[in-house]
C-alpha cells in the first residue's frame, strides 16, 4: 500500500507540476461546457425538418400537419431546390399548399420522411404523394464522405500533431537539427508521408465499400480525389501549426482533441447543419472538414465539377496557407 | 597549432543564470580535445554552442578560422548523450536514413565494420544493448565522413567492457586524422583519450592542458591510503584527509612518510600508495565530485 501511494503521490505531483497540462486539464471541461451550452442551449431541438412550399402560417388552423409536435416548419422558394433537399435528407418532407389537395415529397430511403408522411397522412387524407425526381439517395451516400472525411481528420490530426510532440520530447527532433536537414524539409516530409498514406487508405476503403454499398457518384472521381487531398493538406497543416513548438504530449493532446471532437460534431459528418442555429452553422465554417466535405458531396451528390466547387478548393487553400505560414514561423525543433 | 575549431569568448546568459561567460580555447586538428567540469558548469552548453545546436548571446564560434554556417553541419558529426531514433527502424535503416541527410557519405559498410554493427545490422534499433546502442550513435555521427566530431558523455551507463570497446573506436576514429571533442565524467576516459582538457565551472574555463601537464603543474605528490581503523588513536603528526572509510595521506616523500607512520605503528598490511589523478585534480579545483 505504501508503494501504491508513493509511485501515485509521484506522478500527481509530475502532472501538477506541468503547468502547460494542468492549466489544460482546467480549461478544457469550462471549454466543452460552454460550447456545448452554446450549442445545445434554448428550446428543445426540433426531430423533423419540414419544408413547406406557399404563404401559409404554420398554425393547425391552416393545416392540421402543423400541430405536429416536434417539427421544424420552414418555408421553401424554389420547389426543385427544395426537392432536392428532400433527396438529400436535408428536408425530411417537403409540402405544397399552393394546391388543394396538398401535394408532399418524401425520400423513400428516409425513415423518418416515412414516418412523417404517415403523421400528415393521418392529419391530411387528400394530400397526394409526389415522386422525388431521379434515384433517391439513400442515406449511406449522404454519410460515406462524412464518415471517411473524420476518418481522415483524426488520422491527419493525431498522425501528425502527436508524433512531432512526442519526436521532440524525446529529443529526437534535436537530433535531425543537428544533420543538414531543414525545417521545410522534415515538415514536407511530414506532410508528404501522412498525405500519401490517407490517400491510399481512403480510397482503399471507399473501393471497398463501393463493391458492396455501390455509392452513388454523379461526379469524377478525379475531381473527388482532387477535394481529398486538398482536405487532407489543410487538415496536416492544421495539425502542424499545434505541434510547432508543443512539448508536453498532454497538453498535445488536450488542443487536439479540442479541436477534432467540435469538427467531427459540427462539420455535418453524420447530419446536416440546416436546422442548427445560425451561429453554429457560422462556426462550423472555421473547420476545414465543413468544406471539404461540401464540396465532395457536391461532386458524388450533384454531380458538381471542381469549377462549382471552387469556392470551398479557394477556402481550403487559404486555410492550407494560414496554418503553414504559422506552423513554419512557430516552429522549434528542441524544447524551450 | 593550426587550429580546427575555436572558442572565442564564447557566453551565454538565460534570465536567471549566466551559463557560460567568456570561453575562449582552440582546438587542434587531428587532436582528442576534453571539456570536464562539475554538473552545471557550463560545458553542455558551451558543447551545445560548438555544435551550432544553442545561439550564443555573445563570442562566436569558428571552424578553420571561419564563423559556422549552415554548411558547417555537413562537415561535422555529433553523438548526443541521449538521442531518440525513430521507432521501429532497424540500425542499417537508421544508417540508411542519416546517409541520405548529407552530401557526401562513408559507404555504410564501412561504418558498419568501423563501429562493429555487423552483428545487429537487421535489430530494431529499440532492442539493442547500451553498448550496441552508442556504437549506433556514433556510427550516426560519422555517416558523413566529418572532420570533427563531437561526443557528449559517450560512454555514461555503459560496463566496464563496453567503455572500453568504446575508447579503441574513438581512438581509431583519433587514428584517421579526425577530430575528436569529448565531454566526459570519466576522469579515466578523459586522461586515456585526450591530448588537451579543458576543465570548467561557474562558465568559465579554470584550468587548460594536458592531462599530464595539468597533473604535473598542481601535484608534485603521492597519496598513501589506509583503512581508518589503522590510524585511528595513533599520534600522527601527517597531514591526513578522511574518506569513507580509508584516510589519504598527501607526501611529497613516499620514503618518509611511511617511516613516520612505522614510527607510530600504523599497521601497513592495506597500504595503497598511487600517483595523483585527475580526479583528484578536478576536486581539488572545483571542489565537488564529479559523480555527483
Amino acid at each position: 500500500m505504501r508503494r501504491l501511494w508513493a509511485v501515485t503521490w509521484a506522478r500527481s505531483v509530475e502532472f501538477l507540476r506541468d503547468r502547460s497540462a494542468l492549466g489544460w486539464n482546467l480549461l478544457f471541461p469550462v471549454l466543452m461546457v460552454v460550447g456545448m451550452a452554446t450549442v445545445f442551449s434554448g428550446p428543445e431541438r426540433p426531430i423533423f425538418n419540414v419544408g413547406v412550399i406557399g404563404e401559409a402560417e404554420f398554425t393547425a388552423a391552416t393545416h392540421p400537419f402543423f400541430a405536429t409536435e416536434g417539427t421544424r416548419f420552414h418555408h421553401e422558394d424554389d420547389e426543385a431546390a427544395a426537392v432536392a433537399k428532400v433527396e438529400r435528407h436535408r428536408n425530411d418532407l417537403l409540402l405544397d399548399l399552393r394546391v388543394s389537395p396538398a401535394r408532399y415529397w418524401v425520400n423513400p430511403e428516409s425513415q423518418r420522411g416515412r414516418l412523417l408522411e404517415r403523421l400528415l397522412r393521418a392529419s391530411d387524407p387528400q394530400a397526394v404523394a409526389q415522386a422525388v425526381s431521379g434515384r433517391a439517395i439513400r442515406y449511406v451516400d449522404w454519410l460515406v464522405p462524412g464518415i471517411l472525411g473524420v476518418n481522415m481528420m483524426f488520422s491527419c490530426m493525431f498522425g501528425i500533431g502527436y508524433v512531432i510532440v512526442r519526436y521532440r520530447k524525446s529529443g529526437y527532433l534535436k537530433r535531425l537539427n543537428a544533420t543538414p536537414l531543414r525545417a521545410v524539409e522534415f515538415i514536407t516530409a511530414q506532410m508528404l508521408s501522412r498525405l500519401i498514406l490517407i490517400l491510399v487508405v481512403t480510397t482503399g476503403v471507399y473501393t471497398g465499400c463501393n463493391l458492396f454499398l455501390h455509392f452513388r457518384m454523379e461526379g469524377h472521381y478525379v475531381d473527388l480525389f482532387v477535394v481529398a487531398a486538398l482536405g487532407a493538406i489543410s487538415m496536416i497543416a492544421l495539425s502542424l501549426m499545434i505541434a510547432a513548438r508543443i512539448s508536453s504530449e498532454e497538453l498535445s493532446g488536450g488542443i487536439l482533441n479540442l479541436l477534432s471532437w467540435p469538427m467531427m460534431m459540427l462539420s455535418g459528418v453524420f447530419f446536416p447543419l440546416d436546422g442548427a442555429p445560425q451561429l453554429v452553422q457560422t462556426g462550423a465554417r472555421v473547420f476545414p472538414l465543413t468544406h471539404m466535405l461540401e464540396a465532395a458531396r457536391a461532386i458524388m451528390l450533384d454531380g458538381a465539377g471542381l469549377a462549382a466547387v471552387s469556392g470551398s478548393l479557394a477556402v481550403l487553400a487559404a486555410m492550407t496557407g494560414v496554418f503553414l505560414v504559422l506552423g513554419a514561423g512557430l516552429f522549434r525543433w528542441t524544447q524551450d | 597549432m593550426n587550429p580546427i575549431l575555436s572558442a572565442r569568448e564564447l557566453r551565454k546568459h538565460y534570465p536567471s543564470v549566466r551559463a557560460v561567460d567568456g570561453v575562449s580555447f582552440d582546438v587542434a586538428a587531428g587532436t582528442c580535445f576534453g571539456l570536464l567540469g562539475p554538473n552545471g558548469a557550463g560545458k553542455s552548453t558551451t558543447v551545445e554552442m560548438l555544435e551550432g545546436i544553442v545561439r550564443p548571446s555573445g563570442g562566436q564560434v569558428l571552424f578553420h578560422g571561419e564563423a559556422i554556417g549552415h554548411r558547417y553541419r555537413e562537415r561535422i558529426g555529433i553523438q548526443f548523450q541521449s538521442t531518440a531514433l525513430q521507432d521501429f527502424l532497424t540500425v542499417r535503416e537508421n544508417l540508411r536514413l542519416f546517409s541520405a541527410l548529407y552530401r557526401q557519405t562513408l559507404p555504410i559498410d564501412d561504418l558498419v565494420r568501423m563501429c562493429h554493427l555487423g552483428e545487429f545490422l537487421d535489430r530494431d534499433s529499440r532492442q539493442l544493448s547500451g553498448g550496441q546502442r552508442q556504437r549506433l550513435l556514433l556510427a550516426i555521427a560519422l555517416v558523413n565522413d566529418p572532420d570533427l566530431i563531437f561526443l557528449d558523455e559517450p560512454t555514461t551507463g555503459l560496463d566496464p567492457q563496453a567503455r572500453r570497446n568504446f575508447w579503441e573506436l574513438v581512438r581509431a576514429i583519433k587514428a584517421r586524422g579526425k577530430t575528436v571533442v569529448l565531454t566526459t565524467h570519466y576522469m579515466e576516459e578523459a586522461y586515456l583519450l585526450c591530448d588537451d582538457i579543458a576543465i570548467m565551472d561557474h562558465g568559465r574555463v579554470i584550468a587548460r592542458g594536458s592531462p599530464q601537464q595539468l597533473l604535473a603543474d598542481h601535484f608534485g605528490d603521492s597519496v598513501l591510503e589506509l583503512p581508518a581503523v589503522a590510524v585511528a588513536d595513533r599520534p600522527l603528526d601527517l597531514p591526513v584527509l578522511c574518506s569513507g572509510d580509508r584516510v589519504e595521506i598527501m607526501s611529497g616523500d613516499v620514503d618518509a612518510t611511511i617511516r613516520a607512520l612505522q614510527a607510530a605503528g600504523v599497521p601497513l598490511a592495506q597500504l595503497r600508495i598511487r600517483s595523483r589523478t585527475l580526479e583528484d585534480l578536478f576536486l581539488e579545483l572545483t571542489g565537488e565530485a564529479l559523480r555527483a
